[in-house]
């Protein structure tokens, strides 16, 4: 009987694990960085959903992954950090490697995706969500 | 050569003429970034089933590294330094002959790339390469090029032609030992067997702003009047403008044969001179050549293949501007050891 609960325990465990993924997000998001443009570049969710973006670097050069409204945007391009991935939303993809964030979205609006690499959100690398009711 | 150029005050007038037209392919950069697009002159000659590639690249002084990535159609069976005059006896006959005033700044495959081959001239290192445009990509990124975000793509566009690829870069010690001062080219002889000549063009623009100008001359001298694409533009316009369309002078071919490394160069050619002029955003196209007489020259091999990847993103005209910087070479000295060294790892 001891055996049955801890195995049933444990098919429960297991498929809690398989559902969050990470652990907290309710959904896990591919992203591609192809030819220096995100692939999907529009991304539409719910507030309060916790999502993972897994994000594959396809170019041979480094990119980034940085969620946030233009203000953050705006900063990130003048800004001179050279590697982000502490925060939550925000990564630095060296080429040809995959790397994930959580990130959970609050209010309904509108956020940006950009990569700052030097010239690169100029060349058109970034990317919008709508975060809806 | 002969005599009449080689008296002294013709010869000052070439050398003086060579800094103007007669400057490297694919961009070059200052080490604070700004880019330095220089005017290029080419020859693409085609005899015999060899084209001749002949191309100058210049010197920019200041200590700095700087490189370049030209696309090739095939594996070149020798690369050589370029004879002295041919560039400029080539503008000296199909352009005014005073000396233009230099121009200044103008408006996935494998997975590691194969060095071919590898070969230093007059202070420049050149490596032949073979890859997709990953591995080349990835090669250039390692070996200390900063390259820009349009990289990737028009790394892709010539890679699904032709995986051969030639790197460039300067030895600034060497080259100062050379006694080159910026702004000094070296000529370089490439001879590629190939049944499929053509010209690299859509590369000038890479790493440029869209409405930066791109400027170059551009010979062809073929046995008999080829047939090219994308067509010449019309009068007044920009874009490929064909200057000269006529069977070459006995003159220009005795000089061109006189001088080292052209004794290919036959009694009869017929020579072709196109000057490119546009915005980079419209430089979006190589030169394909047809010097068979079929009078067909391959629509890939001027506008690439289609692409119908579904992953290819779509680029917008609004969202191509101020990008800047090419393949700057980051590096310091130490890291021609190296190349050196991993070169003679892979041996």
């Amino acid at each position: 009987m001891r055996c049955r609960v801890a195995a049933a325990a444990l098919l429960i465990a297991a498929v809690a694990c398989a559902h969050d993924g990470s652990g907290a997000a309710d959904r896990e998001v591919q992203v591609k960085l192809t030819l220096s443009r995100f692939v999907p570049d529009h991304f539409e969710f719910k507030a309060g959903t916790t999502v993972t973006f897994v994000v594959t670097n396809r170019d041979p050069i480094d990119h980034e992954f940085l969620i946030g409204d233009e203000a953050a945007q705006r900063a990130h391009e003048l800004g001179t950090e050279a590697h982000h991935g502490a925060k939550p939303g925000e990564l630095s993809i060296p080429a040809g490697e995959t790397r994930t964030t959580t990130y959970t979205f609050g209010e309904p609006g509108h956020l940006l995706i950009g990569c700052h690499r030097p010239g690169h959100y100029a060349y058109g690398m970034r990317g919008d969500i709508l975060i809806t009711d | 050569m002969r005599r009449q150029i080689a008296s002294p005050l013709l010869a000052l007038l070439m050398v003086a003429a060579v800094v103007g037209p007669a400057f490297a392919c694919a961009g070059l950069v200052a080490p604070n970034g700004s880019v330095r697009l220089l005017r290029t002159s080419t020859l693409a000659g085609y005899h015999n089933g060899i084209e001749h590639y002949i191309t100058s690249f210049a010197f920019q002084g200041g200590g700095a590294k700087f490189g370049s990535i030209v696309p090739l159609p095939d594996i070149p069976k020798k690369v050589t330094r370029g004879g002295k005059w041919t560039l400029q006896r080539l503008a000296q006959e199909t352009q005014p002959p005073t000396p233009q005033p230099t121009e200044g700044p103008t408006a996935g495959g494998s997975n590691d790339a194969e060095e071919l081959y590898e070969t230093e001239i007059d202070g420049l290192l050149i490596t032949i390469l073979r890859g997709g445009s990953q591995a080349v990509g990835r090669w250039a990124k390692d070996e200390g090029f900063n390259l820009t975000p349009d990289a990737p793509e028009v790394l892709r566009f010539y890679a699904q032609r032709s995986k051969i690829f030639m790197a460039v870069r300067f030895i600034p010690k060497k080259a100062e030992k050379k006694d080159l001062a910026e702004g000094d080219g070296v000529p370089i002889h490439l001879r590629i067997p190939t049944d499929d000549p053509w010209v690299p063009l859509r590369i000038l623009a890479l790493g440029k702003r869209p409405y930066q100008d791109i400027s170059a001359d551009v010979y062809l001298l073929t046995d008999i009047e080829p047939a090219i694409l994308p067509a010449p533009a019309e009068p007044g316009r920009g874009g490929l403008i064909q200057e000269r369309s006529e069977q070459a002078s006995d003159s220009l071919l005795d000089d061109l044969r006189s001088d080292k490394g052209m004794g290919w160069v036959p009694a009869e050619m017929w020579l072709s001179y196109y000057r490119v002029a546009l915005n980079a955003r419209n430089l979006t196209y190589d030169l394909a050549i047809d010097a068979s007489g079929a009078g067909s020259p391959s629509e890939e091999d001027a506008y690439g293949k289609p692409d119908n990847s579904s992953n290819s993103p779509q680029h917008s005209d609004g969202s191509r501007f101020l990008y800047s910087v090419i393949l700057i070479p980051v590096l310091g000295f130490g890291f021609m050891r190296g190349v050196r060294s991993r070169a003679k790892r892979r041996r």
